[in-house]
């Protein structure tokens, strides 16, 4: 589903962001991509959809080559859910309208259509009740459960998470979490940077760990927490599962 | 001093033999606000795309905003009347030249287009502001969910931006109005324009533009009462115009 690689990117001519990263994500697989702030792990999620251009090596999605200038990026993004750190919900828009938005412009789904859609998906997410407001008015999990199915309006063959619950209170995060069990037992295709290892130790199949742009570890999520290979690895689980 | 006070000249015939001196004001009040309007309308209109093109992330594209920003707003707007008016048709081949000389209502369109234009760079800083301010994920969930540029900015950044600035944008509204008066120096008959012809005819100059100060005042106050509402009906729950 998604082929990465040996893929570099740098930030301006001398700061290389991510060093020779080569990994996949089969169908229905969820990869949890971890590692120290800095790593890189963000950078490299955005690279599968193409928000962050990279120099060299390649991305492929579906079969479709991501860094291929004569890819219909914005066709190929509709595919793939994205879920951001701070939800980045639409102020203006209701949150049903959120739901739409990309229904109506990017599918072209008639709206009656798109609020149905809508409908269906902030029931699963249990905000129902919230149609009619406007983002601000809700909490962040809710913000962020919303921001969830918004993506998956759009039917999304894969799902992207960058840091879904960091910046979220600890008893909101259960609520965030949750609905991406529900979706991992269902089968979807997944990569998620986080930090939960909880999560990752649940439902993962593989974890990336990630230091200084390059790609350390990737294993079976059994062997990863079981005994990583790397000191690198090891140092970083000391220090988050010490407490 | 010995000033002849005289406050029922409003209503005294005016020397042309078309009304009263009343009727004289109250024509150049309708050319201000014509003038005022179609140079809003001109600012708002160039104003937005040049401040979009700033707010890109091409190089080219943001090079153009800046030489036309700085071109219009590092130029005194009585010098780009004079420029427009005066200059202009003699740079251009005879011809044409000849024909702009000859327009009819050359003066309405000059100082409609010249105070446009040099408000247009306002508008333009204003709006890359408010698209600047806005997070940079906004732009990232709108390419994320398939949105093209276009309609990234259409749906999702332009509206927030603009809510963000319409205080400042009132002022510049205004600010749009009060202007207008400088193109009674290109023989714009406006407000300006009639208070100093009515002094010039019946010697009361106090009167006249104590009344042109009212009128002026009184669009104003228009435009603030209209703008309040307009920030109103926008707000978002949430946000600096919010309630």
């Amino acid at each position: 589903m998604i082929e990465i690689s040996h893929v570099n990117k740098w930030y301006g001519p001398s700061f290389q962001v991510l060093k020779d990263c080569t990994t996949s994500v089969a169908k229905g697989e969820v990869v949890v991509v971890c590692g120290p702030s800095g790593s890189g792990k963000s950078t490299l999620i955005k690279c599968v959809n193409a928000l962050e251009p990279f120099q060299e090596g390649q991305i492929i999605l579906d079969g479709i080559k991501v860094n291929d200038p004569k890819t219909d990026l914005p066709k190929l993004r509709a595919r793939v859910g994205m879920v951001f750190q701070h939800f980045e919900l639409f102020p203006h828009l209701r949150i049903i309208e959120n739901l739409c938005l990309a229904q109506e412009k990017v599918l072209g789904r008639s709206h009656d259509e798109a609020v149905a859609k809508g409908d269906k998906l902030l029931e699963r997410v249990g905000l129902t009740v919230h149609a009619n407001k406007y983002p601000a008015e809700l909490s962040g999990g809710q913000q962020q459960r919303v921001a969830i199915a918004r993506a998956l309006a759009m039917d999304p063959i894969a799902m992207l998470f960058d840091e879904p619950t960091s910046a979220l209170d600890p008893e909101m995060i259960s609520e965030v979490l949750d609905v991406m069990v529900d979706l991992a037992h269902e089968g979807m295709t997944m990569m998620v940077v986080t930090h939960e290892m909880g999560f990752a130790s649940k439902v993962a199949h593989r974890v990336i760990f990630m230091d200084k742009g390059e790609i350390v570890e990737d294993a079976l999520k059994t062997d990863f927490f079981g005994s990583p290979r790397s000191e690198r690895a090891q140092k970083f689980l000391s220090k988050i599962l010490s407490h | 001093m010995n000033y002849n006070w005289n406050w029922h000249i409003f209503f005294e015939p005016n020397p042309t033999g078309a009304g009263t001196y009343l009727d004289m004001l109250v024509a150049g009040l309708l050319l201000t606000i014509k003038t005022a309007l179609l140079a809003w309308v001109i600012a708002l209109i160039f104003g937005t795309i040049i401040g979009i093109l700033r707010s890109l992330p091409s190089r080219t594209a943001s090079w153009i905003g800046f030489c036309y920003v700085e071109f219009f707003r590092n130029m005194p707007l009585l010098v780009q009347l004079f420029l427009w008016f005066f200059v202009l048709p003699e740079l251009l081949p005879r011809a044409a030249g000849l024909w702009l000389k000859q327009l009819p209502n050359a003066p309405f369109w000059t100082a409609a287009i010249g105070v446009g234009l040099f408000m247009s760079a306002r508008v333009a800083v204003q709006l890359a502001a408010g698209i600047g301010s806005l997070p940079r994920g906004q732009k990232n969930a709108a390419t994320a969910l398939g949105l093209t540029t276009a309609q990234g900015y259409r749906y999702v950044l332009l509206p927030m931006a603009f809510r963000i600035i319409l205080p400042p944008l009132t002022s510049e509204f205004l600010n749009t109005i009060k202007n207008t008066s400088v193109a009674i120096t290109i023989g714009l008959i406006e407000l300006t324009g009639q208070a100093r012809a009515m002094q010039e005819f019946s010697f009361q100059v106090f009167e006249a533009f104590t009344a042109a100060t009212v009128m002026y005042l009184a669009i104003n106050i228009v435009v603030v009462t209209g703008m309040r509402f307009l920030e109103r009906s926008l707000a978002i729950p949430g946000y600096i115009t919010g309630k």
